[in-house]
């Protein structure tokens, strides 16, 4: 742990993300969300509303989907914490995504890699959900775009194809 | 030369790989070097005189860049179709979230508490927040009567109609405001170069919205104002006009800075201060027949603008058009009216206006059979416009339309009957009772009447110097696929691949105006555009003698490449050119209201939980006619995300104000539909050619917005037997209606309602 008495000043603190470890100067409170996008540089992770309603933040922490939003980045030390830009070159994910392309799953795009992370995690959880499994898997993050629908036929193709291999 | 595989494809999205991997760049995505933060003061009461502005202790107050009204260099204004709405307030407020004040600084988190260190003071002025305290003139906050817009249109003689008339049936529909909630708030990055000039970049709809607006607001010429648009994240409209306001403060702050300056709103800034959907109001007066037909009608549309003009008058233009309906009205007078109070300017919303006089129309139509003793379908089909018969303006139904057999289409995918049936038979008694309910309902692409004639888009194509042509609009993606479908259009124009045309950033430096990125114009006007300007390409082409009438990919390449090398850059814009048929007058509101329209039929089923009050939506049935469909998967997930928008309109999203003032501007207490909460929404297509858009297309953005609400309710009153006529419609307000003795005594006996 990091030396942050009053944590009323900025102090260096280890990350682990995507496999690498990173030293950060943030301040403890400071969000997840906003040490990823604004010091790291890792765009992919999005802002939708800040108070955990939209999972447009989603990012994985120790395997767990967490909305980075609500995350102080204190919390986050010693953690393995992977955003889309880290699993780029996992073959499920891209299984995903490219499901994800194929049926319209992405519209306008704020959504998609929130989404996508809250349907790896679902199946990674559990690899062949159900329609009403994917639709209860994915409430927690909000699409205004698609109706999610095609969200839904999405990942459930993508499990199939998981399957399928 | 046509490929004749493209359109009607479902090629994959231009931009989708930059969404699917996280790449795409958004506004906020972007850094400039040296960029500050901008934040808004805003006024917090709804209407009264600014006395004095203080600047609070405990703030290095020279460290931020501070901006007022005095510091605007050109008018204060955000220009749009009035000058009315000023970009700072100068002297005084009109609704609690105008803006008075910018701040600026390098710090964002200092600069939420120097916005809190501000503090304003007034005289209180009345203020109204109502329709009705609106109509009645008691306070006059805008104009001379509180009225931005009145529309009279007329057809034939209706004063005659009542005493021919069997039945008068009367109703009054109320619509609520309806927050486009784009999961990407606004937001705008300003900066000047060296030589003083302007660049923007945002999220937003109309990049020549913008410019326009940034001229007038600086005082600068058009070439010294650049605005381009970044990867939007969701729009519906709400990124129509506003962003012109967001732009023009990043601006200001850039400009007493002298450094680049972001603007993103927080959610709770985003919901509270930016547009939303005109609460509306709709009264119905109709003549009918013994036999269901309607004889005649007088319909009263009235919306709340707000407190400054915005897009009203063009809102009320489309909804007073709509709020007859796919319906022949022999006679029919719909008065219709934009008046002001003191709330945020509500404004461009998905279906504008239409949504709310369809909302009416089709709950009035459940009315007329009922106390007809018919069907909704019946009651429907008696009534529906055949060709060649006119609309409400005189237009002339010019299309094959056979609205009958839209409607016997629905029923059948419904099973409409035999629920029905099914229903009433086994609802009495039950703790769950379940409904269904229909609507019929049409939208007008493109702009209305001769705005298409005044805006004279501009749009075309350029080859690159390796020979690549790519799209040059200033349509905008925001998700509904343009960049795909313009780039599908161009490609079997040109004879070539999807693959191998690009598209052009929206930036104004480098594309046309080829008009806003609204009213479902985008596929079939801008569309048609691009069919122009490559057959003007392939000429140029042929004409020198460097491509055949069949080529490759690669032939057409090489021949761009040598016509770039002796003739300089190969480019083609084309203009719209208003046809000769399509005529209108504005001053009369007669004549063509729009070049084409989309048909519609929707069945959705309910379940009304009498425990709990709750409405689920178990199935939905979106029929549509929309002319030929460029891109199967995109317009299915139009009509898909149009579905679930409408289903949050009707039965979840409820602003809650006070005093002018939104009170849930946050998505924990402003619910949107999930994925748990929506039904499997099933989308069928008819596909009419369309002589006036690309490849026959018509406009399907806005259509699937128009009719859930309506198919909805009347599903709920054929659940419980009780209507309701406003929305949103929450548990609560169920609950409220039967708890009521006379609704409770007619969920006992449901009303009538025949084959």
């Amino acid at each position: 742990m990091s030396d942050c008495p009053q944590g009323r000043s900025k102090c260096e603190m280890a990350l682990r993300v995507n496999g690498e470890r990173i030293v950060v100067r943030a301040y403890p409170m400071d969000r997840l969300l906003d040490v990823l996008r604004g010091e790291l540089g890792l765009t992919g992770t999005k802002e939708g509303c800040g108070e955990g309603e939209c999972g447009a933040c989603s990012v994985l922490l120790d395997g767990t989907l967490v909305n980075s939003c609500l995350i102080p980045v204190l919390q986050a030390q010693d953690a393995e914490i992977r955003t889309i830009e880290g699993l780029r070159s996992d073959s499920r994910f891209q299984e995903l995504q490219e499901a994800f392309l194929e049926l319209g799953a992405a519209q306008c795009g704020i959504c998609t890699p929130g989404m996508l992370l809250a349907a790896f995690h679902l199946l990674t959880k559990k690899p062949q959900p159900t329609i009403e499994e994917i639709r209860e898997g994915l409430a927690g993050n909000l699409c205004r775009c698609t109706g999610y629908q095609q969200i839904v036929e999405a990942v459930a193709e993508a499990a199939w194809r998981g399957t399928a291999v | 030369m046509k490929n004749g595989d493209i359109i009607g494809t479902p090629v994959s999205r231009k931009e989708g790989r930059s969404k699917i991997t996280g790449q795409a760049r958004y506004v906020d995505d972007m850094a400039l070097p040296g960029m500050l933060y901008g934040a808004t003061v805003r006024s917090g009461i709804p209407r009264g005189k600014i006395n004095r502005i203080t600047f609070g202790p405990g703030i290095d107050w020279h460290e931020f860049a501070i901006v007022t009204a005095r510091d605007i260099p050109g008018k204060n204004c955000i220009s749009l179709i009035e000058d009315d709405q000023p970009c700072l307030a100068d002297g005084t407020v009109n609704h609690p979230e105008e803006p008075i004040l910018l701040l600026a600084h390098r710090d964002r988190g200092l600069l939420s508490q120097a916005v809190r260190a501000v503090s304003v003071e007034y005289d209180p002025l009345p203020a109204i927040f109502t329709l009705e305290e609106s109509e009645r003139l008691s306070e006059i906050i805008w104009g001379s009567d509180n009225t931005f817009k009145t529309i009279l249109i007329e057809k034939g003689d209706v004063d005659r109609v009542w005493e021919q008339a069997d039945h008068i049936v009367e109703g009054e529909y109320r619509t609520g405001a309806q927050e486009q909630l784009y999961i990407e708030t606004q937001g705008a990055i300003a900066a000047f170069d060296t030589d003083g000039r302007l660049t923007v970049w945002g999220s937003l709809q109309c990049p020549y919205y913008v410019h326009h607006a940034l001229k007038k607001l600086c005082g600068m010429p058009a070439d010294q104002v650049r605005v381009v648009q970044m990867e939007t994240g969701g729009a519906f409209g709400g990124k129509e006009e506003y962003p012109s306001m967001i732009a023009a403060h990043a601006a200001l702050l850039a400009l007493k800075s002298g450094k680049p300056v972001k603007i993103i709103y927080d959610r709770m800034e985003d919901m509270a201060a930016t547009t939303k959907r005109h609460p509306s109001r709709t009264r119905h007066r109709t003549a009918v027949a013994k036999d269901g037909k309607i004889l005649g009608g007088e319909i009263e549309f009235t919306i709340d603008g707000g407190a400054y003009e915005t897009l009203s008058p063009v809102v009320l233009s489309r909804g007073a058009i709509h709020a007859a309906g796919p319906y022949y009205w022999p006679s029919v007078r719909v008065r219709a009216k934009a008046v002001a109070t003191n709330a945020p300017p509500h404004g461009a919303f998905r279906g504008f206006g239409a949504p709310q006089s369809l909302f009416g129309l089709e709950r009035h139509m459940d009315r007329i059979a009922e106390v007809l003793g018919l069907s909704p379908i019946e009651i429907r089909r008696r009534n529906f416009l055949q060709p060649g018969q006119t609309m409400t303006t005189g237009q002339r139904v010019e299309e094959e339309i056979d609205l009958g057999k839209l409607l016997d289409k629905a029923v059948e995918l419904s099973d409409y009957q035999a629920k029905k049936q099914k229903f009433t038979g086994e609802n009495q008694g039950q703790d769950c009772r379940k409904g269904i309910g229909i609507a019929a309902f049409l939208h007008g692409a493109g702009f209305t009447g001769a705005g298409e004639r005044h805006l004279g888009s501009v749009a075309g194509l350029e080859v690159t110097a390796e020979g690549t042509p790519r799209v040059l609009v200033s349509s905008t993606e925001f998700g509904q696929g343009t960049e795909t479908v313009l780039c599908q259009i161009a490609a079997e124009a040109l004879g070539l691949k999807y693959e191998d045309v690009g598209f052009a950033q929206p930036d104004t430096a480098v594309v046309p105006n080829s008009g806003p990125t609204v009213a479902s114009r985008t596929v079939m006007v801008v569309g048609r555009l691009l069919e122009w300007a490559a057959r003007d390409i392939r000429r140029k082409l042929t004409s020198c003698g460097l491509l055949g009438e069949g080529y490759s990919p690669e032939e057409f390449r090489t021949a761009c490449r040598a016509y770039a090398a002796e003739h300089g850059p190969l480019r083609s814009l084309a203009q719209y050119q208003p046809p000769d048929d399509l005529v209108w007058d504005e001053e009369n509101y007669r004549g063509a209201a729009y070049a084409a329209y989309a048909w519609a039929v929707y069945v959705a089923q309910v379940t009304v939980d009498l425990a709990t009050y709750s409405v689920s939506v178990d199935d939905f049935v979106a029929l549509q006619e929309v002319g030929r469909v460029v891109n199967p998967v995109l317009a299915k997930g139009q009509i898909l995300g149009g579905v679930a928008q409408a289903i949050g309109f009707t039965l979840f999203e409820k602003v809650i104000w006070e005093k002018g003032r939104m009170q849930n501007s946050q998505m924990t207490n402003y619910i949107m539909p999930t994925s748990a909460d929506l039904p499997p929404i099933r989308v069928y297509f008819e596909e009419l050619a369309n002589d006036y858009g690309a490849h026959g297309a018509k406009g399907i953005g806005e259509l699937p917005m128009d009719g859930p609400a309506p198919a909805i309710l009347n599903a709920v009153q054929d659940a419980l037997g009780v209507p309701f006529d406003s929305i949103p419609l929450l548990p609560e307000d169920i609950s409220e209606a039967l708890s009521a003795g006379a609704a409770k005594r007619s969920l006992t006996s449901p009303a009538k309602v025949g084959p």
